[in-house]
């Protein structure tokens, strides 16, 4: 709190909502994490135990027991491949966008943005239908190539573009530096931090995806560890203590990249916002 | 319109060449925006003429747009997603601002940890939120039940996710949990970027705090107001994973949405038509309030 401020009622009353609020949004967290390390007697008590007072790593040894590596290791490869596609494609599209004249950049953007604000799972249902067409149904590709698609990553990257200087670009050309030169040495290291805004941010959706996850992936080989554990939500729906280790394997690592990235992703939130 | 300049090709030649060099920049991004985005939404429209199943396939016209306003269950979807929209938008947007009012001030550590602790629910990803919630719905193992139960507020214990009266607003309540994280990173950095000498002449010419806010601070956050409404309302028009892991649209039809119902229609009747034609009805719905908020806003 900033120091040369009275404390005036209405500061501390505020204070205490925001703590109160802090523990009432962790807690779902705090209940995965606590839940999946609690055997079935203490998660079927009627009184909760708040704390795990006989802590146990059975619902691990059960989840693990499943082939919930394979559906772990499936979600990164997914995440990994859309955000490299995805920071590839945007940072060369929203460089050109916002830094080249060229007939029909106008409508184009216009396009972009349209599209952007439509909703995204309508058009997933004819995706399912074009996926099963190349092929690609039931594979994880079904899964990146429509994050690569969705444009947001081009607006995102657009602005960013923005602020480089033209003189840079001018001078560039003076020199005799290529396209892909002047992209390589000059825009690149200039648009990093916000390609590490998109990078950031298509990792954490595309993980999360759970709509577009559903719709294309059902063989057991190809589940995401958010599929999974609605699968086993579907099948053992009482079993609170393996669903709680699926959500905290699946949650976990989410996090601690976010927490580890953060700042990026807040400015892609930022950037993402100021309309063109 | 873009702010900044762009590089100015100096002859008709330059001109070309540019045009073809931007398209190159461009070629990889518009393969994938235009096979993965532009086509199935033009086939979207196109499919919702027919009669669609896995067995059929026959032009109709206007049958699958008729029939949804005689479906009584797209109707109770209908509602119940404004239903979620007029609830969700005002109570993201209001508490958001507040919270954003509160913590902007703060030191760059207090402000970080605030923003990520509201952002929490929505990085742990729908799935897991999802599950958890659903245990602490439940009516025997709960935590809600056990809470409530202890403190008075209920007599006997209730079945949150099974009871019509309550299943929409626990659905409700989870969506914003979900739904605060963006606003309140967009609200922060708007009321930082404030003019401050404006708010420092305003608190010399006496106005209160709440003077200062309404008239300085307010209209110049106008535009992020604006945002926030957009995107909140387009994800809780979105709202699937939620109904589809809690109650798959039940009890009777009490949570059902347009975007389940969509998804129930296509992949367990296998009505791939009459989907589509509500997938260009959810699509131009959201156009519609799209357009009247920007309206709206734009009405200084």
């Amino acid at each position: 709190m900033n120091a040369n401020k009275k404390a005036t009622p209405y500061r501390v009353i505020t204070a205490i909502a925001l703590a109160i609020l802090a523990v009432l949004f962790t807690f779902p967290l705090y209940w995965i994490i606590t839940g999946s390390l609690k055997d079935a007697a203490a998660i079927n008590s009627v009184v909760p135990q708040w704390f795990p007072l006989a802590p146990t790593l059975d619902n691990y040894v059960r989840l693990f027991a499943k082939p919930s590596v394979r559906w772990l290791l499936n979600t990164v490869i997914m995440a990994v491949a859309a955000m490299v596609l995805t920071c590839l494609t945007s940072s060369l599209a929203g460089y050109a966008l916002a830094k080249k004249r060229f007939t029909g950049r106008q409508l184009l953007f216009s396009l972009m943005v349209c599209a952007m604000a439509l909703p995204k799972q309508v058009i997933l249902i004819p995706l399912l239908k074009e996926m099963a067409f190349f092929n690609l149904h039931d594979t994880l590709w079904a899964v990146i190539l429509p994050t690569v698609g969705w444009p947001f990553g081009v607006f995102l990257m657009k602005q960013f573009s923005e602020n480089i200087p033209t003189e840079m670009l001018e001078a560039a050309r003076i020199d005799g530096a290529g396209e892909v030169r002047t992209f390589t040495n000059i825009v690149f290291p200039m648009i990093k931090p916000g390609v590490g805004a998109l990078a950031i941010f298509t990792f954490i959706n595309s993980w999360n995806d759970y709509f577009l996850q559903l719709i294309m992936l059902n063989s057991s080989k190809s589940l995401t560890i958010s599929l999974g554990i609605a699968k086993m939500q579907a099948e053992m729906a009482t079993d609170y203590g393996l669903i709680m280790a699926g959500a905290a394997l699946a949650a976990v690592p989410i996090i601690t990249v976010f927490l580890m990235f953060q700042s990026y992703f807040t400015q892609g939130i930022t950037m993402g916002a100021v309309k063109g | 319109m873009p702010k900044g300049r762009t590089l100015e090709p100096r002859s008709k030649a330059l001109a070309r060449q540019e045009t073809i060099s931007a398209y190159l920049f461009l070629l990889p991004s518009l393969l994938f925006f235009i096979t993965f985005v532009i086509v199935p939404m033009f086939m979207c429209i196109f499919n919702s003429f027919f009669d669609y199943t896995s067995t059929s396939f026959s032009f109709t016209g206007f049958d699958n747009y008729i029939r949804m306003w005689k479906d009584p269950v797209f109707i109770k979807a209908l509602k119940n997603t404004v239903l979620i929209v007029i609830v969700s938008v005002p109570a993201v947007m209001i508490f958001s601002l507040w919270v954003a009012s509160a913590i902007y001030k703060m030191n760059s550590f207090a402000l970080s940890f605030y923003r990520c602790i509201f952002y929490l629910p929505v990085v742990t990803g729908s799935v897991a939120v999802t599950v958890v919630w659903k245990w602490m719905f439940n009516k025997y193992t709960g935590v809600f039940n056990y809470v409530l139960g202890t403190t008075g507020v209920i007599d006997q214990n209730i079945s949150w996710l099974g009871d019509e009266r309550f299943a929409i607003w626990c659905i409700i309540l989870i969506l914003f949990t979900t739904s605060i994280g963006q606003p309140i990173v967009l609200y922060v950095s708007a009321l930082g970027n404030v003019d401050k000498t404006l708010v420092e002449a305003a608190q010399v010419d006496g106005a209160t705090d709440m003077q200062t806010f309404w008239k300085i601070k307010w209209p110049s956050i106008m535009p992020t107001t604006l945002y926030v409404i957009v995107i909140t309302t387009i994800n809780s028009f979105q709202c699937f994973a939620l109904i589809e892991l809690l109650t798959s649209g039940g009890p009777n039809d009490s949570t059902q949405t347009i975007m389940y119902y969509i998804y129930y229609v296509v992949f367990k009747l296998d009505q791939f038509g009459y989907g589509n034609a509500m997938g260009v009805i959810l699509a131009i719905i959201i156009a519609i309030f799209s357009a009247i908020q920007f309206k709206f806003g734009s009405q200084k």
